[in-house]
């Protein structure tokens, strides 16, 4: 299998400036890879650094060492030194991500919401929100929903809507950060399948699950993020 | 995957604007100091900072509406090759400014002409252009009105008669309509209601993603750099110190000025 991911010597502390320069170390030679078709889960208690390991992975944050080699097409992305430009551009091709919490847009309805990643990357928009409702559907998302914008839903549903969002296109590398924490046993069983159905195709996952039953469910390794923590 | 090598990428895509060292002085004062940027195709560049920060004075001269005190400034003319700005001549600007950018004001009194007719406003702009055809005109102004989602039986009506929000949107279809290929927008929300606001950005979203534009937004509002745009930087008293990705930025941010920012937004 081919290995899409490869994270090397990464290292990441936060410096608070508003808190006296105050340096938080986070984590240090973090060194893990993803195959194609495998889920890695970031194992470890909270506050060892799983979600922004996560995050620099997506590009979201910095990181001050080390690389993250993703596989773009026929070549690797360096994305701990990647412009802006080409990080933008991996994430409308390559990297997916499901994050915790939905950022909503005003006035947007969740149809869109879930179509939008599509539509970004140049698939008709009917054909869009075709895709979006099947998925929704899958998710137990009522049908009256999909009009509205999800700044009003539930937190399950938000959740869901979110995961709809993250795979309904065919990015080849996932990042998952905790996607059933807010969801019922049918609908963290859901969130399994579609999980399987990424590896079936070969998709690269990483992520973080804090349910027990839904990480031995998917996980093929767990990298131990407690390896990695930084000295205070 | 060490069979494949290390390429660098190819950036075949070429900056649409090209900024470099530029500065302004408004006589001893800074304006604005050192600033380079480029700006690609279909991407949003926000600038943020607080009043005063050099924000505006940047826009100003990027659009070609001040005369950098130092540094030039760049864009791509329609047969490919960069052109200094302030190497055309004034009329070549003026051209400029009607077929390939668009400015769209924070007052929108300053990009209308309110006393005439709303369709008038789209049509101007269309006519600056060489289109003559009344027809097409006038149906193309009513097409623009309905995407900003003013209703087709307002179109003879003056901007005086129209909301605050209303006229703002009339602003982004008379600039929008000529499609061009860079617009810059003087906080475009600034001054309207928070529901206003939020159908205005929502419009501008969809608008820019539809017409595939490049647009440098200058903001104070953070909220509104993360919905629009791809990349952002952070200004404090006249000078860039903070740039990069819009969502690093805001949710990593370095320097101590950028993250007083971002922890002074009041949460609802």
């Amino acid at each position: 299998m081919a290995t899409r991911i490869v994270v090397s010597g990464l290292s990441k502390s936060f410096v608070m400036h508003l808190q006296g320069g105050v340096q938080l170390p986070v984590v240090q030679g973090v060194d893990f890879s993803v195959d194609a078709g495998e889920c890695v889960v970031l194992g470890g208690p909270s506050g060892a650094g799983k979600s922004s390991i996560l995050k620099m992975v997506y590009g979201n944050y910095g990181a001050d060492g080390g690389q993250i080699l993703v596989r773009d097409g026929e070549r690797l992305v360096d994305v701990a030194s990647a412009d802006p430009r080409r990080i933008v551009r991996l994430r409308q091709t390559t990297i997916g991500y499901v994050s915790q919490f939905l950022r909503v847009v005003p006035r947007v309805s969740a149809l869109d919401v879930v179509a939008e990643p599509l539509v970004a990357r140049g698939i008709d928009r009917a054909l869009a929100r075709s895709r979006a409702r099947e998925l929704l559907a899958r998710l137990n998302v009522p049908e009256r929903l999909y009009t509205l914008p999800p700044a009003t839903f539930s937190g399950g549903e938000q959740q869901r809507v979110n995961v709809a969002r993250g795979f309904v296109t065919d990015h080849p590398v996932l990042l998952l950060d905790e996607p059933t924490a807010s969801l019922d046993a049918a609908n963290r069983a859901v969130v399994v399948d579609l999980i399987r159905e990424k590896k079936k195709q070969g998709v690269a996952m990483l992520g973080i699950f804090h349910d027990e039953e839904v990480r031995a469910a998917v996980a093929d390794r767990v990298v131990d993020v407690m390896a990695f923590r930084a000295a205070a | 995957m060490s069979a494949v090598a290390m390429l660098p990428d190819a950036e075949t895509e070429r900056p649409l604007l090209k900024v470099s060292r530029l500065s302004h002085y408004y006589g001893a004062r800074l304006g604005c100091r050192d600033v380079s940027l480029d700006v690609y195709p279909g991407e949003v560049v926000a600038v943020v900072g607080e009043s005063g920060s050099g924000k505006t004075t940047l826009l100003n001269c990027l659009a070609g509406r001040l005369t950098p005190t130092a540094g030039s400034v760049e864009f791509r003319m329609r047969d490919g090759r960069l052109r200094s700005l302030f190497g055309l001549t004034e009329a070549e600007r003026r051209l400029l400014a009607r077929t390939d950018w668009g400015f769209v004001h924070q007052n929108p009194a300053e990009g209308l002409r309110m006393t005439v007719s709303a369709g008038a406003n789209v049509g101007e702009r269309l006519m600056a252009i060489g289109d003559r055809h009344y027809g097409t005109i006038r149906a193309t102004a009513l097409d623009w009105l309905a995407r900003v989602e003013i209703a087709a039986d307002r179109i003879d009506d003056e901007p005086r008669s129209f909301s605050g929000g209303m006229r703002q949107r009339l602003q982004i279809a008379r600039n929008l309509v000529t499609r061009p290929r860079l617009v810059f927008m003087d906080e475009p929300t600034g001054g309207l209601d928070v529901s206003v606001q939020a159908r205005l950005l929502d419009l501008l979203r969809q608008l820019v993603a539809d017409l595939g534009l490049a647009a440098v937004v200058v903001t104070h509002d953070l909220a509104v750099a993360r919905l629009l745009s791809d990349r952002m930087l952070v200004m404090k008293d006249g000078t860039v110190i903070e740039h990069g990705l819009t969502d690093r930025v805001l949710d990593d941010p370095r320097e101590p000025y950028t993250q007083l920012l971002v922890s002074s937004i009041l949460q609802v």
